[in-house]
């Protein structure tokens, strides 16, 4: 019995469990090769090898699995948007939540307890209304509500009656939710490696052999593949990437801090968020308290925090719930977004023939993270772009049809 | 504390400074750039000249800064042949 456990782990043919494989040698070629392996691009791999039969398939991450902008959201899941290509593509993200742990066997720990974006001025309550009415018209859950309603919703919040940023009520959005963002990278992962997906770590693409309007081969760090169709989800560095195969896109960096605090017992059960002091707090599984904000307010290529950004997010968490002053935070960081110029992201074909983009997703990308894999990977394996996505093409700025999301995005995420 | 230089009022805390975006050549506001004028907006790994204001003072000026490490190189006042700073980077 006392050697029992040895025994087991060292018995002959023992093979040590692990969700993700580790990273094989690099082939010579692929049917799709997707640059990126956070959320989205593991998630195109997961559709594209289960629903399309695409298996042959590398997902190549310059560092490690899923640490980008995957590792540093803060896990907000809505959909209420206000341009209806947007309120309608991010409600089949929603939807996609509701059963993404049965659908991967992996606890994805969804949680879907309503988000409540404060007013504290006349002109966000108007854009509220605009934002409920166009949810309602698309058939989505949001609504506006009076103080009161917010009391009763989050009995916690601070109204400030009479004070400079008094609560005069909300934009409550009963189907929005957290999950958690890390095991949604990995439940797509260890399911698309399942049937046949290289999972590359630590493999950067360094350039690309272009011949006519299509992607040959793409040089990496370890080698040089070729690839039948290739998909670019590469967070942060997508205007980069874009640079690399001759695609100009419409992208800056800012960098988006966040930071949480030690583990409280658990009283917020929504999500709360306020427009006007461009902070949001959600309460994790774990009690802790994550808080978020807007981006810092000038363009960096860092992941570097800033005191400033960081007080700025102390401060409007304060001002909501000035019962946390004495709590302490555990953890900060900052990540790098790709924001486009209406907030919204770039979808679909580039102007080489065999690359596909999914772009663009600056602080607006983990609840798109499902319905932007699932409707790659229909692009990919169709080589047509699906009607959802066709409004999010990066041709939409020749064309001056925007998707303003600033509204709907910039401060509430 | 970032400190900044205003060419006017010299080294003051980064939050008396608001960021007014890149600095582009009035030669880009013709028709056929008008695309690119309006939503690419320079993004180099490396250094920008961009717009800033010293908000106490109102002195608009111009910062050349490094965007990868954030090192404010340096600050100088408007030269004659930039065109006005966009007041919504």
């Amino acid at each position: 019995m006392p050697m029992e456990l040895l025994k087991y782990g060292l018995r002959r043919g023992h093979r040590p469990y692990g969700d993700i494989p580790a990273t094989p040698d690099l082939r010579k070629r692929y049917d799709v090769v997707i640059i990126g392996g956070g959320g989205h691009g593991l998630a195109a791999a997961y559709y594209l090898s289960h629903y399309h039969g695409i298996s042959d398939i590398a997902v190549l991450e310059k560092g490690y699995l899923a640490g980008g902008n995957t590792a540093r959201n803060t896990t907000t899941i809505r959909s209420n948007y206000l341009t209806l290509p947007s309120i309608e593509f991010y409600r089949e993200g929603l939807s996609l939540f509701e059963n993404m742990s049965q659908e991967l066997g992996f606890n994805v720990m969804f949680s879907q307890r309503g988000q409540l974006t404060l007013a504290h001025s006349d002109a966000a309550m108007r854009s509220f209304r605009l934002r409920a009415e166009m949810g309602k018209h698309a058939g989505i859950r949001a609504e506006v509500v009076d103080a009161r309603t917010v009391q009763t919703l989050c009995p916690h919040v601070n109204m400030d009656f009479g004070g400079q940023h008094e609560v005069l009520g909300g934009l409550w959005h009963a189907d929005g939710g957290t999950a958690r963002h890390d095991a949604v990278a990995w439940g797509y992962a260890k399911r698309a490696a399942e049937k046949g997906v290289e999972i590359h770590q630590r493999t950067e693409v360094t350039g690309f052999g272009i011949t006519g309007s299509r992607v040959t081969e793409l040089h990496t760090n370890r080698g040089t593949i070729v690839a039948g169709q290739v998909l670019q989800a590469a967070g942060g560095m997508n205007g980069r990437i874009g640079e690399m195969a001759g695609i100009r896109l419409p992208i800056r960096n800012f960098p988006l801090q966040a930071m949480v605090t030690q583990p409280l017992k658990p009283f917020m059960d929504i999500l709360l968020s306020s427009s006007n002091l461009h902070t949001y707090l959600v309460q994790s599984s774990r009690g802790e308290i994550v808080i978020g904000g807007g981006t810092d307010p000038y363009q960096l290529i860092s992941t570097r925090s800033s005191l400033p950004q960081k007080e700025a997010l102390a401060t409007g968490a304060l001002q909501l719930m000035p019962f946390l002053h004495n709590v302490k935070i555990l953890r900060q960081w900052a990540g790098i977004t790709d924001i486009t110029p209406d907030f919204s992201p770039i979808m679909g074909a580039s102007p080489l023939q065999n690359y596909w983009l999914d772009a663009g997703w600056g602080t607006w990308g983990f609840k798109a993270t499902a319905v932007a894999g699932k409707r790659m990977a229909e692009t990919i394996a169709t080589g047509r772009v699906p009607d959802l996505l066709t409004p999010f093409a990066l041709a939409r700025f020749e064309r001056f049809e925007l998707l303003n999301e600033m509204g709907a995005t910039a401060a509430g995420h | 504390m970032k400190i900044m230089t205003c060419p006017v009022n010299g080294p003051r805390n980064i939050s008396e400074f608001q960021w007014l975006g890149p600095v582009h050549d009035a030669s880009e506001a013709t028709d056929e750039n008008l695309i690119t004028r309006l939503f690419h907006a320079p993004n180099p790994m490396g250094v920008l000249r961009e717009w800033w204001r010293h908000t106490p003072s109102s002195t608009v000026f111009i910062a050349e800064r490094n965007l990868i490490t954030d090192e404010i190189l340096r600050t100088y006042l408007q030269r004659p042949d930039a065109d006005k700073p966009q007041m919504n980077p």
